[in-house]
């Protein structure tokens, strides 16, 4: 296996792929820096003068940078407070042997499927709408009266609409973690005197601390670059109220046509997604050593 | 004190009858082996006991006390799984006090009753280890060190060494009768294999399609096996079976003679045949041979025994060791 043949062999094989991929990442990254550094305001795209870090600065100190962290960073963490924690009882509940599990598993699954922008349109025009929306109705029905939910608690509504999109992935990865347990784990707990809620807490949490581990960190790569959920429903209003980091770029580059600017914003992006990321592996990477 | 009786104790899955019905007791103290083919229902019957599965019918009583319908945590009982079950992200020591951490003791008595089935087990120097930087062995004495800090009524190992290699098996076999000598409790083990229950039981239970085909001391069962499942399962190498003309001289449908219970020699004898594939195992041979008109025997030799393959022999099965049985394999005394 591991003669020096098969060793440069391997490298060989893998050159392509290693240098595409470098290329996919160092080409935009590159050209992005380049950009952040020059006056490129799409209104006279012909003069792009090189302006040094003046982009920076400006976006640092607009206020609507720090909104828009509070916003982003509020947005992943109530979406990882409710799908994991969703994704626990859910698994919990999918694991059970009951008539019918499969059909429930594959409807419990479904929303992953639906794309971001029609996820988002029907929860707006069909769910959300304090007038003809099911919830408004429903609310109205028990007598709390509708909410008019993207006037009044936009971020709570974007949050739930993320979380019920990724609501199913977390399930599944944490279904997968707790079929892996083994009933003989489960039973010598029970003969040790263990509860169900012990057992929870003791044997079943534990076991699937890896795979919890493995949705926050890929959820939280996702999360960080939400976009088109408030694109449609939102448009990062009111206000600022709902701009996150990827949208004020957005709006940087497209409504203020400032390529410049937003350039420099995604560098800013990419440096605190890689400040989270350091800190989400010291907090939780040490569950993923074997 | 744990005694335990089965009363009229049946187990049904669906409609598959695992086990019909079965009265047993076990007497205090007693090392009780469970052994049988695969799929005679031992583990089933274990796995009643310890109260992991309901019993379709019947009672459970343990220490006089009626215990089919308890949890298994209050049966007072504690089981040594085949698999050994250790809780893998806890330590050595976090296992060991699980069971007593669940019933509530305090620290101090936790920690003094953690060191004692350390120290017993040979694990001191373990006990910050996690499972998987344990052996087999080490492994295998966790999961008996879980078992024996909530000082229980009865032990109920399944198949414990099962996932063991040879050498160690032998091993784990004398500590496991050496801490039966030592704690004096109530044993129930499961095995499919007849050595580890020759060699370690007080009283052997043979199961067959859940029933159960004899109960007797390790020798009673050697000497007189009630039938021919338990005269072929006890013993090793199996017992000769031979039926026919050579049976009837007998006034039996069957007669059975062990390898270790026949003479061969070069002359003279009562059957005649040609040596087939023959062991050797240093201390004993053991010989194939193809007898004329009765079909493949297995006899026992001395180690120094000279013989080749295509040699003729005689063999001479002593009379007084023959067993009888009869046309429903039941054994004729």
């Amino acid at each position: 296996m591991a003669t020096m043949q098969t060793k440069s062999a391997a490298r060989l094989m893998m050159a392509p792929a290693v240098i595409a991929l470098l290329l996919w990442m160092v080409v935009p990254l590159s050209m992005t820096l380049y950009f952040s550094t020059l006056n490129y305001n799409l209104f006279n795209p012909a003069q792009t003068p090189f302006i040094g870090f003046t982009n920076y600065s400006f976006f640092l100190s607009d206020p609507a940078f720090f909104t828009a962290i509070r916003n982003t960073l509020t947005l992943v963490a109530g979406v990882l407070v409710i799908t994991v924690g969703g994704g626990i009882l859910l698994a919990l509940l999918l694991d059970q042997d009951f008539y019918g599990v499969n059909i429930v598993r594959l409807l419990a699954i479904a929303p992953f499927f639906v794309m971001p922008t029609v996820a988002a349109l029907v929860w707006k025009n069909m769910m959300m709408n304090p007038v003809y929306g099911v919830i408004g109705q429903f609310l109205n029905f028990i007598g709390v009266g509708a909410i008019d939910w993207f006037s009044n608690a936009p971020l709570t509504a974007i949050i739930i609409i993320v979380a019920w999109q990724w609501l199913p992935f977390s399930t599944l990865i944490l279904l997968t973690a707790l079929q892996s347990l083994s009933e003989e784990q489960k039973e010598a707990a029970e003969m040790d005197g263990a509860g169900a809620l012990s057992i929870f807490w003791y044997i079943t949490l534990p076991h699937m601390a890896r795979a919890i581990t493995v949705v926050i960190l890929i959820q939280t790569i996702f999360l960080l670059s939400i976009f088109a959920e408030i694109y449609v429903t939102t448009s990062g209003g009111p206000g600022l109220q709902t701009t996150n980091l990827p949208y004020l770029v957005y709006a940087q580059a497209l409504l203020q046509f400032d390529v410049g600017g937003a350039s420099a914003g995604g560098i800013v992006a990419v440096i605190l997604a890689n400040i989270v990321a350091f800190f989400l592996i010291r907090i939780i990477g040490k569950n993923l050593d074997a | 004190m744990g005694n335990i009786k089965l009363r009229e104790v049946s187990k049904s899955f669906g409609s598959t009858k695992v086990i019909p019905s079965i009265d047993l007791d076990i007497e205090d103290g007693e090392f009780v082996v469970f052994v049988g083919p695969s799929g005679c229902g031992k583990s089933t019957l274990l796995r009643l006991i310890a109260g992991l599965e309901d019993v379709t019918g019947g009672q459970i009583l343990i220490d006089g006390k009626d215990a089919t319908g308890l949890a298994p945590a209050k049966r007072g009982l504690s089981m040594v799984f085949q698999s050994y079950a250790l809780y893998p992200h806890m330590s050595v020591r976090g296992n060991i006090a699980f069971p007593l951490k669940m019933a509530g003791e305090d620290k101090a008595t936790i920690d003094r009753k953690v060191g004692e089935a350390a120290r017993v087990l040979n694990l001191t120097d373990y006990l910050d280890r996690k499972p998987r930087q344990l052996s087999g062995g080490q492994r295998q004495r966790v999961a008996i060190g879980r078992a024996i800090v909530r000082e229980p009524e009865a032990f109920l190992f399944d198949e414990p060494l099962s996932n063991l290699d040879a050498a160690l098996r032998v091993n784990m076999r004398l500590e496991i009768s050496e801490l039966h000598q030592q704690l004096k409790t109530t044993m129930i083990y499961v095995t499919h294999d007849q050595v580890e229950a020759m060699t370690m039981a007080d009283k052997i239970v043979v199961l067959q399609a859940g029933n159960i085909e004899q109960v007797g001391s390790p020798l009673e069962l050697y000497k007189a096996p009630r039938n021919r499942f338990v005269a072929g399962f006890i013993g090793s190498p199996k017992m000769n079976f031979v039926e026919g003309a050579e049976a009837q001289k007998h006034g039996a449908q069957t007669i059975g003679i062990r390898p270790e219970h026949i003479a061969i020699s070069k002359g003279e004898g009562t059957w005649q045949g040609t040596v087939g594939v023959s062991e050797h195992l240093g201390s004993d041979t053991f010989l194939h041979v193809n007898v004329d008109g009765l079909g493949t025997i297995t006899a026992r030799a001395d180690g120094e025994m000279d013989v080749r393959h295509g040699d003729r022999v005689s063999l001479t099965p002593d009379s007084s060791k023959i067993h009888k049985f009869d046309q429903n394999g039941l054994a004729i005394r």
